[in-house]
């Protein structure tokens, strides 16, 4: 803490006294003009002024001095970092580390008892995003194909549920699989043509079918009732029982919790699988994987069939949740969200997609005093993590093999000798 | 076919087209020499836009000459959108420079989120009429009808754009420069061009192309908030990767070629679908030219 006392020299006052110059004329128009154009009057706010002046002075001292903290940590150091000091311990440990597993589930079975409905209600949204990030997480964690419509997959999931208990009174349960089974067939509808396309070229087309999908769903009246959407969706039954509203919300959240258990049990599965190697393979060099004998095609269309599957269950699940879905569920930025999640959370680890969720659907929420700022302080917390954290809260640790003798081999070895 | 309605939707193509090169340039020549999708690229736009409208109205109330208005909103517009640029260059690219894309790219959508809401709460979040301060002009009397005068406006000002950008990147040290850096900076850095002050110079150029589209716009459709950035990004985007991202000449083609499709097939055929006829466009050339009309295969390395 002492050496940010440097930063009070003159010198370094000086260069924050230019950049707190530079961002008052910056936000001079914006900040400090203010025009109505119906009374024809211009409000002049110069306090605005003043206060960008003073915010900007001390805000970019702070800004220098964490940049040169960050930089001053060389990537090689030996010196190990929380996370993994944190792993080792979990390693070492096996039973402090099931303990804490005990105490965590323990307290995601009691939250909606303790907790009142509204946070309740909150927590689900969150566990839907951790399912929804670790869907995405397979294309874009695993598969590195950059996928920015996975937005359209969670819509199919919703309107199937939505569309099919409408016409056909089909229940929740039944259209669970359907959902899931008809956004993985789009993924691999979407998977066809993309195969030759790489990188940002990748990322236009996926947002341009989310787009795609959403218009449609806005304007084909007949089929999706249009930007109106379709409203009194069935809460899941149980057997048949009609709940309260508070027991329905419950019965969801464990659901949720259900899901979560069952994605992360597959998604991990899935990671260490012959098909998981081969997305790592793919992410990491797509020619050099080929020679080497993994089928680009079929690891492709894998990733966003399963990236799509979990994004139609989500769907499903969501419209159930909120008993009213229309396609303003569905914008780009539901999609860039689901980015962001995987993204913050650090890429390709599971633990990383869980912390991200939460962070970024609980923060909003909690944010929620500051109604106002929230989304301008969202934004500059996303700005700030990825300067400061470029890999991601739990950035992904790479596995490492360790080649312990076990008993039988250790015994074939002396017989050898 | 009624000719006279062909004409007005292939002119209604052009403008649009030649906004969306405007701002098409900022994003390929960015992602050029970064290789960054600079999510917040329609934000500048919008905040020139707004700056225009601002500095506009204030300078109405003295009664000046509205010409005068128009070419001093249109600077200034022009510079403060060319000083956001490079800040936000400088406070959320900067530092990434060298660290996953992925990161970079949520970096310039936190960016894009914080601006739009900056405006939206340093003004307002309702639609502003932009004042009109194009004059009519009289030679384009006899084909009224067909072109407007904001319209010829638009088309002349992105021409000479064009050119004085080709003359630029063409014939000049810092174009070369560019060039050279969006061809390999690593390369580019060891003969010595400061790459710093290029990729700072890109952004002021892609910013005030930009800002120069935004106001264009904002005289012709006449209101904007806070909001028109994000499409009309987006959009920019869908045209710079149509022509193949990277490539200055791409951009624009892929501009023009988005403006008609999007305007003859509003036209023809449904006015609903506005945006899905640019998104399919641009999935099936895609599909047939991964790389965009323009763009060089990429050269694929082991």
């Amino acid at each position: 803490m002492s050496d940010i006392l440097k930063y009070f020299t003159v010198k370094e006052m000086k260069k924050s006294l230019v950049m707190s110059l530079w961002f008052m004329i910056l936000t001079f128009p914006i900040m400090v003009i203010k025009v109505n154009t119906i009374e024809d009057t211009v409000v002049w706010r110069w306090g605005n002024l003043i206060g960008i002046g003073i915010g900007a002075f001390f805000m970019s001292t702070l800004w220098r001095y964490l940049l040169e903290r960050k930089n001053m940590q060389s990537p090689l150091s030996d010196k190990k970092t929380l996370q993994i000091r944190v792993m080792d311990w979990a390693n070492e440990n096996p039973k402090a580390k099931t303990t804490a597993l005990i105490a965590v589930g323990a307290f995601m079975a009691a939250f909606p008892f303790l907790t009142s409905m509204y946070q309740t209600s909150i927590m689900t949204t969150a566990l839907m995003y951790i399912v929804l990030g670790l869907g995405l997480n397979i294309v874009v964690g695993l598969g590195g194909l950059l996928h920015l419509g996975y937005a359209a997959f969670y819509a199919v999931g919703a309107y199937t549920y939505a569309l099919l208990n409408y016409h056909f009174g089909l229940s929740f349960w039944i259209c669970l699989p359907i959902g899931a089974g008809l956004a993985t067939v789009m993924g691999i509808l979407l998977a066809i043509p993309v195969l030759r396309l790489r990188g940002d070229y990748l990322a236009i087309v996926t947002l341009g079918f989310g787009e795609v999908i959403r218009i449609i769903l806005e304007n084909w009246n007949d089929f999706s009732f249009g930007p109106s959407g379709i409203a009194n969706i069935p809460r899941p039954g149980f057997f048949g029982m009609s709940m309260k509203l508070q027991t329905a919300t419950i019965y969801i959240y464990f659901i949720m919790i259900a899901m979560v258990i069952f994605t992360i049990f597959v998604v991990r599965r899935l990671e260490n699988s012959r098909m998981g190697r081969a997305w790592i393979a793919m992410r990491e060099d797509e020619i050099a994987s080929e020679s080497m004998g993994i089928d680009i095609t079929k690891s492709k269309i894998t990733t966003f069939a399963l990236g799509a599957f979990w994004a139609g269950m989500v769907g499903v699940i969501f419209a159930a949740k909120t008993t009213f879905i229309n396609p303003a569920s569905f914008t780009l930025w539901e999609s860039v969200m689901i980015l962001c999640v995987v993204v913050i959370g650090g890429m390709g680890s599971i633990f990383g997609v869980v912390i991200g969720a939460l962070i970024l659907i609980l923060l909003p929420e909690y944010l929620r005093a500051f109604s106002e700022y929230r989304m301008l302080m969202f934004g500059a917390i996303l700005v700030i993590m990825m300067v400061f954290r470029p890999g991601g809260i739990i950035s992904n640790i790479r596995k490492k093999y360790k080649f312990e003798p076990t008993q039988n081999s250790a015994e074939s070895s002396k017989e050898g000798v | 076919m009624d000719l006279s309605y062909f004409f007005e939707l292939f002119v209604g193509g052009l403008t649009r087209g030649s906004i969306y090169a405007l701002i098409a340039l900022g994003y390929t020549m960015v992602y050029g020499i970064i290789k960054l999708i600079n999510f917040a690229h329609g934000e500048i736009y919008m905040i020139g836009a707004f700056t225009a409208l601002i500095i506009a109205s204030v300078l109405s109330f003295t009664g000046m000459n509205p010409v005068l208005i128009f070419l001093i909103a249109s600077v200034l517009a022009i510079f403060f959108s060319a000083a956001y640029g490079v800040t936000m260059e400088k406070i959320a690219y900067t530092p990434l420079r060298g660290s996953q894309r992925l990161s970079a790219l949520i970096s310039a959508i936190g960016m894009s989120m914080f601006l739009q809401n900056y405006v939206l709460l340093a003004q307002t979040s309702d639609f502003l009429p932009f004042p009109e301060l194009v004059p009519d002009f009289k030679f384009l009397k006899p084909v009224e009808h067909l072109i407007s005068s904001t319209s010829f406006l638009i088309l002349i000002t992105t021409a000479i754009v064009m050119v004085l950008l080709t003359y630029l990147i063409k014939f000049t040290r810092t174009g070369k420069a560019m060039r050279a850096t969006s061809q390999d900076a690593k390369m580019a850095q060891l003969l010595g061009i400061n790459i710093s002050r290029i990729i700072t110079i890109t952004f002021i150029i892609g910013s005030s192309t930009a800002a120069l589209g935004g106001v264009l716009i904002s005289t012709h459709i006449g209101q904007l908030n806070f909001y028109i950035g994000f499409i009309a990004g987006i959009k920019a985007f869908v045209a710079a990767v149509l022509g193949g991202i990277g490539s200055i000449p791409g951009a624009v083609l892929g501009s023009f070629v988005l403006g008609w499709t999007e305007s003859f097939g509003t036209g023809y055929i449904s006015s609903d679908y506005e945006d899905v006829f640019a998104f399919l466009f641009l999935i099936i050339i895609l599909i047939f030219r991964p790389s965009g009309i323009l763009g060089r295969p990429e050269n694929k390395k082991v």
